[in-house]
């Protein structure tokens, strides 16, 4: 049977979907898309960009990739991609990727702060880090060592480095951009449900009634997601709503039925009036479900007087204070907004909400320094704490649109409440930073699960609050790892003595290793960094001095002060350019690798191609960094910040049978566990596909002591998983065995027997809940999850009763009030400045403005902007003005008819341009409680440059 | 200098590059005749229908000037002047020399609100009147240079791709390029978001084309002679109330055909065998 092309196409694809519908093709058809398609090598991967997971494929010939598909297997996208994901063959392939390590020297060949980039050697690259390494924890300890890591990190990658940081450099200044990204919703998990990541998963979609996207535009950042939305809508136009809600008009406005423009920060009222309109109709209407209620809730609240996460005073950088208002590092100008850090007056608008907490307008509040603190308060209380959020009051301070008449905007937040109470209505509420790039953000994230708890509409098909995630992996490392500064691996924290002995038993390093101080989040890394306490910082596969708001602040450290940078990346950006010593990292599908997506989907690929240059995976620097460091060199004591000791280690250690020479590589990485895992070219999934960490590779690169690299002899990718895994294994994490995942399109853990789990904490669906609940004898629910699981007693104001309760299996509702955000408009920086994304280009635009395509159709970033405004400031469309803060200004050409149409009094400009710097313009404002920086509010003001 | 507007520099060499020397006793609209029939040439905002136009454009190359001199056009890094999108024919572009012209996938109109190219003109070859509102002010969405067109077997959002990068381009998103929403019917539970193009808002400014992502642009502009075709004045869509309005030109009506040109009793007095 011979075909023509046309037939050929059709072939293949029927071939390829059939096999994902398990319908079998005639063997002739199968036998000829496999021929045609021979000189190809197709294999199975996921997607290099968002948290929506896509699967794909990718096709490899003469060791190059030459195409990608999306893989119709894949159960997120069934072969569809977005623009981004069209572009993954592409990616790899800029002209100016990374080939050698590149240091920054004078002309006699010394590292030089001061001197010009030039290549080194892997050999000089890991001389230089160890010197300067020795050197940061001689000056500052444990602490003076930095790691920005990343929500992009693979899996074994992320526990590489997490393992080296604090096993073997005993530092916990190891911190995510996902900080940056998902914080919020991580400690809004965790002080609800006591266990991070969503119940639910993407089969909600298919499932549900109404979708909700708050603060989130999931038509331009969960492409493949949003058009599963779409999918939903059109199957059944009349009954699924679809409600955006936002601070400005987007593309995902395009398909609601409702569209909220709101004032920025007062999405915290929106969810309390929605609350308010459950509990004060539930008399009359019945909406509560009170059983659910009353077996698996309880209420609860916490201090309001929290500050906004900015630089306390004493710092060293904001020390001493001048005459002038300036203080330390910092103008006049940015101490105005730094200065309510420690204390602010209550406006109006906050008053009236924190009246039940014992506030009131124009008191003066005085803040600590964050605290997770919360305690159990009754019902009543919690009804108390609602009553402010009348639809009079949340209309005033929510309506976003000082053109949109007010009676409008009364009727939407009516028809939103409606919707969410409607008796059996399946909702879903989703969000990304909207609600989690907030200096309340994790007070917003637990208010959407107060909502869906009341109505019983959580944890069940097609009814959830799901927090989107924005990264490939921000669930898959960083969260899931632990690669954050606090963190451990599985949910397990770095101040719980009992989660420490667990882990130190598992990375076979004696107690009292691992330092039990982890509070070095992204901004204090900076501000350690501008603070003179970090002398030594490595960015991994992210964009630090990009991502970070007041970004001159941490380049000036950078770049002026005693300290060593180092980024490690794919692309040269603007933190290789602010580093001391750069280093090329092999991109995704130059390493095995996985990555879990937003529904905790845990997808698997191997290698398909070498890295280019001398480019070596993040995973082999970490491995190779940690042959330089000795029992000797790390684990005497130290004595902390705070003046905690860190105790000496190595006796202990001998006892173990290391010996003071023993490197961290013997005990971290080539261990005997490690050992175990085999290599083996002749089995799947090994055969065929490179591996140059294991097994060194072609082009024979000279590693870390001067000679090429012959690989470490063991399957490495295998061992940092499979020992990762058995923390998470049995303790509500499981993850599959390595070989699973490269035979399926990933599975949502917990895998429990081989079979995913869809909706966690539902006794019909999570195995976990199941057993918990026999214990418990609830029937249908089990809030399992550990943290943070025995409270308290108190009211609003306070708690009354210190012994503590347990709430084992039960979930939390919680009181927390509207407020202010830190800097709003005033007279002299007289409009909101929005921050965001394209669809076109991912995050700092390493990869993505390096794609002809992508860069000719968004070339710039512009500043969105109202028409009104425009005409009123005097700015023509396509003028060049200047976007001015207290922090910074950027120069971006105004765009009154763009994608996106801001109401008036509010910008929007997107991040992904390094030629519009608007980090320099943001605010480090972060949610005191999950440190994470609040990039979508703060005050700037505009005039023509 | 990529594109030097100077007149007088221009003429010269144009002459020179076409040799118009060598045409020797060759009538100009002998000449003009010959090209006048490039039909996918795109014309500055304003500009008359391309027979009038070109009688009336005088190549003085005032609107190339005023769009490549308009004070937007600056490039933000550099602050010098980025290639404006008029150009001037020269001779080889197969357009009447000295006439002005855009090519979208070069640079296309960016659409300015001030219109700049249009007050310039001195000859009416861009009419001024036809751009401007109600209030008697310029509009630039009133422009007519060309019609959007989308190729579905190359555009990536017909098979299924999000993308819409044209439509998030379009200075007129939501009116000269909408989205429309279908099921995928293959996946199940996807939905095809597809850019569609609507000629009574699209005025062929290019910067669709400018922005599609695929090798060669799925959405290109046409001018709208070659882009548009038309239903004809004896049939209103009862439907539609508005509709009337598009037939008021309609003429009086005769027909004839090969059956009907010969007159009845010539017809009728025809020998014929059956």
């Amino acid at each position: 049977m011979s075909l023509n092309r046309r037939d050929f196409l059709k072939n293949s694809a029927a071939v390829a979907a059939a096999g994902a519908v398990g319908i079998s093709v005639p063997q002739e058809a199968q036998a000829a898309a496999a021929k045609a398609e021979s000189k190809w090598r197709w294999d199975k991967a996921a997607c290099r960009f968002c948290g929506t997971g896509c699967g794909i494929m990718l096709a490899t010939k003469n060791g190059r990739i030459v195409a990608v598909k999306g893989d119709p297997a894949a159960p997120v996208n069934r072969g569809l991609n977005c623009i981004k994901g069209y572009f993954n063959a592409k990616i790899m392939y800029g002209a100016d990727r990374l080939k050698t390590p590149l240091l920054r020297m004078n002309d006699k060949g010394k590292f030089d702060k001061k001197g010009k980039f030039k290549p080194v050697s892997w050999e000089r690259a890991f001389d230089e880090m160890e010197v300067h390494i020795k050197k940061a924890l001689k000056a500052s300890g444990p602490e003076g060592v930095g790691v920005f890591a990343s929500g992009q990190y693979t899996v074994m990658e992320g526990y590489a480095a997490q393992k080296m940081m604090k096993a073997g450099f005993r530092s916990n200044a190891i911190d995510p951009n996902a900080r940056h990204c998902m914080a919020s919703a991580v400690v809004g998990f965790y002080q609800t449900f006591g266990i991070d990541e969503p119940s639910g998963c993407y089969d909600d979609i298919e499932l549900t009634d109404t979708i909700v996207s708050w603060g989130s535009n999931m038509a331009e950042m969960h492409p493949i997601l949003w058009s599963r939305v779409t999918d939903r809508k059109l199957s059944n136009p009349d009954k699924v709503k679809v409600v955006n809600i936002s601070t400005y008009r987007h593309r995902t406005s395009d398909l609601a039925d409702i569209e909220i423009i709101f004032t920025p920060n007062t999405d915290l009222a929106l969810w309390n009036y929605i609350a308010r309109e459950i509990v004060m109709r539930d008399a009359k209407e019945k909406i509560i479900d009170w059983d659910f209620v009353k077996e698996h809730m309880v209420f609860a609240t916490g201090p309001a007087n929290i500050g906004y996460g900015m630089r306390r005073s004493g710092e060293k950088s904001i020390t001493p204070v001048k005459k002038d208002g300036s203080a330390g590092k910092y103008s006049a100008l940015e101490m105005e907004t730094i200065n309510k850090e420690m204390s602010k007056v209550l406006s109006e608008n906050e008053g009236k909400a924190l009246e039940p907490y014992g506030y009131k307008a124009g008191d003066t509040m005085k803040h600590t320094a964050g605290t997770l603190k919360h305690w159990e308060i009754s019902f009543e209380e919690y009804k108390k704490s609602l009553e402010p959020y009348t639809l009079e009051y949340t209309a005033k301070v929510a309506k976003g649109d000082p053109n949109e008449d007010i009676e409008v905007f009364k009727k939407k937040l009516q028809a939103l409440a409606d919707l969410y109470i409607e008796k059996n209505r399946k909702v879903v509420s989703f969000w990304t930073m909207g609600m989690n790039q907030h200096t309340r953000g994790t007070w917003v994230n637990t208010l959407s699960y107060n909502v869906h708890f009341m109505l019983n509409k959580q944890a069940k098909p097609g009814s959830g609050a799901f927090s989107l995630t924005g990264q490939p992996s921000a669930c898959g490392t960083a969260r899931e790892v632990g690669t954050f500064c606090h963190r451990l691996p599985a949910d397990m924290m770095v101040k719980n003595p009992k989660h420490r002995k667990i882990t130190e038993k598992g990375w076979h390093v004696p107690n009292g290793t691992i330092n039990p101080v982890g509070n070095q989040h992204i901004m204090k890394i900076h501000r350690d960094i501008e603070d003179g306490v970090i002398k030594f910082a490595w960015v991994n596969v992210c964009n630090a001095y990009q991502d970070s708001a007041s970004a001159s602040h941490w380049i000036k450290a950078a770049r002026e002060m005693d300290n060593f940078i180092v980024t490690s990346d794919g692309y040269p950006g603007i933190s290789a350019k602010v580093s001391d010593l750069v280093l090329p990292s092999a991109m995704i599908y130059e390493k095995w690798g996985a990555y879990g997506n937003a529904e905790r989907r845990t997808q698997h690929w191997r290698q398909q191609v070498l890295p280019v240059g001398d480019a070596m995976s993040d995973t082999w620097q970490w491995v190779e960094l940690s042959k330089r460091f000795t029992v000797k060199d790390l684990w005497g004591d130290y004595t902390l910040r705070n003046k905690k000791k860190l105790p000496n280690v190595i006796k202990a250690a001998k006892k173990m049978g290391y010996k003071p020479t023993t490197t961290m590589y013997d005990i971290l990485f080539a261990n005997k566990k490690a050992k175990s895992y085999k290599l083996d070219m002749k089995k799947f999934p090994q055969k065929g596909y490179d591996n140059s960490e294991c097994l060194g590779d072609s082009r024979n690169v000279k590693g870390s002591d001067g000679k090429v690299f012959k690989g470490y002899g063991f399957m490495i990718h295998e061992y940092l998983f499979e020992e990762y895994a058995s923390f998470g294994r049995g303790h509500g994490h499981d993850l599959a065995p390595f070989n699973v995942y490269h035979k399926v399109r990933g599975l949502k853990w917990p895998v429990v027997n081989g079979k995913e789990t869809q909706w966690r904490f539902n006794v019909k669906y999570d195995p976990y809940a199941a057993k918990a609940a026999k214990e418990s004898g609830a029937k249908d629910f089990a809030f399992y999850g550990t943290l943070a699981k025995a409270l308290a007693q108190g009211d609003l104001k306070g708690i009354k009763d210190k012994k503590k309760k347990s709430l084992k299996n039960k979930a939390k509702i919680y009181a927390r009030p509207y407020m202010d955000p830190p800097e709003m408009p005033d007279k002299n920086y007289d409009t909101w400045l929005c921050t965001g994304r394209v669809l076109e280009h991912w995050h700092s635009g390493t990869m993505t403005m390096r794609v002809p395509e992508l860069f000719r159709a968004v070339p710039e970033a512009l500043c969105y902007m109202h028409p009104g405004d425009a005409k009123a400031k005097g700015f023509k469309q396509g003028g060049l003005i200047w976007v001015d803060s207290r922090r910074g200004k950027v120069k971006a050409r105004v765009e009154t008819r763009g994608r996106n149409r801001p109401p008036q009094g509010l910008v929007f400009v997107p991040w992904f341009d390094e030629k519009v710097f608007i980090n320099k313009v943001c605010l480090d404002a972060t949610c005191p409680m999950s440190k994470q920086t609040d990039y979508k509010k703060c005050a700037v003001k505009l005039y023509k440059a | 200098m990529a594109h030097s507007t100077n007149r007088r520099n221009f003429m010269a060499t144009t002459l020179q590059s076409v040799g118009l020397a060598a045409l020797g006793g060759m009538l100009w609209s002998g000449y003009t005749d010959s090209v006048k029939a490039s039909p996918l040439v795109l014309r500055p905002p304003g500009a008359l229908p391309e027979k009038d136009f070109l009688t009336a454009c005088i190549k003085c190359g005032l609107c190339a000037e005023a769009c490549v001199n308009r004070d937007t056009n600056v490039d933000k890094e550099t602050g010098k002047q980025r290639p404006g999108t008029l150009q001037m024919a020269k001779g080889g572009d197969s357009l009447l020399i000295g006439t002005p012209f855009f090519i979208p996938l070069e640079v296309p109109c960016y659409m300015c609100e001030d219109i700049p190219c249009v007050p310039v003109c001195p000859s009416g070859a861009l009419d001024m009147p036809s751009l401007l509102n109600d209030k008697k002010e310029l509009d630039i969405n009133k422009s007519r240079m060309g019609l959007a067109v989308v190729h579905k077997e190359s555009c990536i959002s017909y098979w299924g791709i999000q993308c819409d990068a044209c439509y998030r381009a379009c200075p007129l998103l939501d009116s000269a390029i909408t989205i429309e929403y279908q099921k995928n019917e293959r996946t199940g539970k996807h939905a095809y978001l597809l850019p569609i193009v609507h000629d009574n808002a699209c005025t062929g400014c290019g910067l669709c084309e400018q922005a599609c992502v695929t090798e060669e642009p799925a959405i290109f502009v046409l001018p709208n002679q070659v882009a548009k075709g038309k239903a004809g004045d004896h049939y209103v869509k009862g439907w539609d109330a508005k509709d009337q309005e598009r037939v008021q030109n309609a003429k009086e009506i005769h027909t004839k055909t090969k059956r009907s040109e010969k007159e009845a009793s010539e017809y009728l007095n025809m020998e014929v065998e059956y």
